[in-house]
């Protein structure tokens, strides 16, 4: 396979707080050192590691540190991490808006970004001089968007609105624009960070497709970031997480999700540590899986009853309906329990203390994979009075089927096995 | 395939890549088109703005400096006198204002997709141009008027230099407006301490004033400053006042050049990292 795009120890280096005369003498000293002296640079010894919610002891930060990996000809690179990861810091360096404190990129070809699409444009000036002004920013040629110019507006789907300024334009319609003109570009490489966020569903499937044929069928290399795990799911091949501004994972996309997932919010937490109590009459004190106080539970092949226990304080009465719902590891939501709804089975709390308990019965067809259950009261028809997020991580890797031995893999078979009669 | 782009911490200092700012050439006269446009719009007297704001200024200039003032125009009609220098100065002090922020203004879209961020720049100077011109025009019909109503002016073959004159304005007001853009982008005293110079600056030069109505002995002084000898230079060749010298005009040629060097190569430096200080 052929290399697209090589990092080698790109690393970059911040400071952190404002701009001051210690700045300045720290200014000097470098420029004293590396011009006058021709030593290397002092400040590009120290720093620490870019995690943000920690207070550190230096002034300056590696927002990347050390990153080293390569991206093949036609592959479509999910980039995720929590924020302040450095993933934008990443693309910004590839898209050559900031240069990097160390290390190298080669990259193969035209590298178009679309980092916030569509912030280029002027707003006193058509969506048509827009497209010529964008177009040309990214380095198109006036004949190139005149070419294009029909493809671009038809992809936008804001032809009404052509001739009109930008300024009148929806946020979305100005995505929408924006994007059909990167997506024109035909670079060989295509940088995407965060678009779809503005963009409706029609469009954001609309776009997905788009960078899909963009790398299937024209072999191109899309590098992409998003924290929309679906999305990633569908659209990349490839992913990396980053850590701290490092690569803590590099490999096929559905396990850098799993990866990512799991260590985003199953590393050191509790059970307890994911309650959010909305009304302040209720409170809870234990809960069990299956009679345990446990965060994990793995399913065996065949059907699966889950106990779940809830036990707390109320202090005034409530009319309590509990609903469970099913999430897979891309946070979509795959089922639900709601015995309220399906039975108009609730329960009658008095003041006082409380235990609820419900079974629930998982089908035998679900398939392999991570899956989370989060719980929600609510008093009936009033309001929701706690959520319990994330309560159980189940882990279902047994199910095969006893008549082939084909595991059923969730990446493939999807959520469920369809049964015939 | 071979490696078409490397990205790394620093270029050399004197890698400016030209053929890269040609090939952008398109998104220059894009951004020239913008400029222009986009200047009146939503006004209701549009394009003729150009023309009432250096008549205005004209006529508080008659008011200030020739009526209260009472300084010497060279025995020539004041509105024609004014008008000659306030189109020139202000063609320079434009150009000036504009490139002297251009990381700062642009920073939005410069943190978002690269391009030779020395269009913006030039693409400025070149606007300017346009607005000179049709400004130009102005003061071309004040010339007529007076030659019909009689009046002695002596136009002569320096006019000639007019192209070269302008040139020497914007390669004046490119160099000095992208070394200060460079050196503002981190630490912004210097654009205060700039806002002010500028404003001076045109009492320094021979704007409101003849050149002759110094000392001889304290003329260099004047001299010194390059935007005296291109605006001398103009008045001399369209109405025959002023001083004119080869030395003088060449001094200002020389020291654009060399300005303009430096500008384009403290300017590549910044472009590169300014991103993470401004």
């Amino acid at each position: 396979m052929n290399t697209a795009i090589e990092f080698e120890n790109i690393s970059k280096q911040y400071r952190l707080g404002l701009v001051s005369t210690q700045t300045l003498s720290h200014d000097l000293n470098r420029w004293w050192k590396t011009n006058i002296l021709g030593k290397e640079d002092p400040y590009l010894k120290i720093g620490d590691v870019n995690d943000r919610a920690t207070k550190g002891s230096s002034d300056y930060v590696w927002a990347l540190k050390d990153i080293n990996f390569k991206v093949d000809q036609g592959d479509v690179l999910g980039i995720i991490g929590k924020n302040g990861a450095g993933k934008s810091t990443l693309l910004k360096i590839l898209s050559k808006v900031t240069a990097p404190s160390t290390g190298i990129i080669r990259a193969k070809g035209r590298i178009a970004s679309l980092l916030e699409v569509g912030t280029g444009f002027h707003p006193e000036m058509t969506g048509r001089e827009n497209i010529y002004m964008n177009g040309a920013i990214m380095g198109m040629t006036k004949a190139e968007i005149t070419r294009k110019l029909d493809e671009i507006v038809d992809f936008s789907g804001v032809e009404r609105y052509i001739d009109t300024p930008a300024k009148r334009y929806s946020s979305g319609m100005t995505v929408r624009l924006g994007f059909a003109i990167a997506a024109h570009l035909d670079p060989e490489i295509l940088v995407v960070d965060e678009v779809l966020a503005v963009g409706d569903a029609e469009f954001q499937k609309k776009a997905i497709g788009k960078m899909q044929d963009v790398a299937r069928g024209e072999g191109r290399t899309v590098l992409f970031v998003s924290h929309n795990m679906p999305a990633v799911q569908t659209l990349c091949t490839k992913g990396i997480i980053l850590k701290n501004g490092m690569v803590s994972f590099s490999g096929g996309v559905h396990e850098a999700i799993k990866n990512y997932l799991d260590d985003s919010s199953y590393d050191t937490e509790q059970v307890n540590a994911q309650v959010k109590i909305i009304n302040k009459a209720l409170s809870i004190s234990k809960l069990t899986i299956n009679d345990l106080e446990t965060n994990k539970i793995m399913f065996d092949y065949g059907e699966n009853i889950l106990k779940v226990g809830i036990e707390g304080e109320v202090e005034i009465p409530f009319n309590m309906s509990v609903e469970i719902m099913l999430y897979d590891d891309t946070e979509t939501l795959v089922a639900m329990y709601s015995p309220t709804h399906l039975i108009g089975h609730t329960h009658n709390l008095k003041a006082g203390k409380y235990k609820i308990e419900e079974n629930i019965c998982f089908p035998s067809t679900l398939c392999n994979g991570d899956y989370y259950l989060s719980v929600r009261l609510s008093q009936m028809n009033i309001e929701h009075v706690a959520e319990i997020n994330k309560l159980v991580k189940i882990i279902v890797n047994k199910n095969i089927s006893p008549d082939t031995g084909v595991g059923f893999d969730k990446s493939y078979y999807g959520n469920f096995i369809l049964n015939g009669k | 395939m071979e490696y078409t782009t490397e990205i790394k911490p620093k270029n050399k200092l004197f890698e400016v890549d030209f053929k890269e700012i040609w090939n952008y050439r398109d998104l220059f006269s894009l951004f020239v088109k913008r400029d222009i446009i986009t200047q009146y719009k939503q006004t209701i007297l549009g394009p003729s703005w150009f023309f009432i704001q250096p008549a205005l200024t004209t006529i508080m200039y008659m008011v200030v400096f020739g009526g209260i003032a009472g300084i010497s125009t060279d025995n020539l009609p004041e509105p024609m006198f004014y008008l000659a220098g306030i189109v020139c100065w202000q063609y320079f002090a434009d150009c000036l204002n504009k490139t002297s922020s251009t990381f700062t203004t642009n920073q939005a879209i410069f943190g978002k997709v690269y391009f030779p961020r020395l269009i913006v720049p030039l693409s400025t100077v070149a606007s300017n141009l346009v607005r000179m011109g049709i400004q130009l025009l102005l003061f071309i019909f004040v010339y007529i008027y007076y030659l019909i109503i009689g009046v002695k002016v002596a136009p002569n073959m320096y006019v000639l230099l007019l192209p070269f004159l302008i040139f020497i304005l914007a390669g004046l007001s490119l160099g000095f407006g992208i070394i200060i853009s460079s050196m503002t982008t981190k630490y912004r005293d210097l654009s205060i301490l700039f806002t002010f110079i500028v404003s001076l600056w045109m009492y320094a030069t021979p704007v409101i004033y003849p050149l002759s109505t110094m000392p001889a002995n304290k003329q260099w002084i004047m001299a010194l400053n390059p935007v005296t000898a291109v605006i001398e230079a103009f008045k001399y060749g369209t109405m025959g006042v002023g001083t004119f010298s080869w030395g003088m005009l060449s001094y200002s040629f020389g020291f654009m050049v060399v300005l303009m060097a430096i500008g384009i190569v403290v300017f590549n430096k910044v472009q590169r990292s300014f991103m993470d200080t401004v």
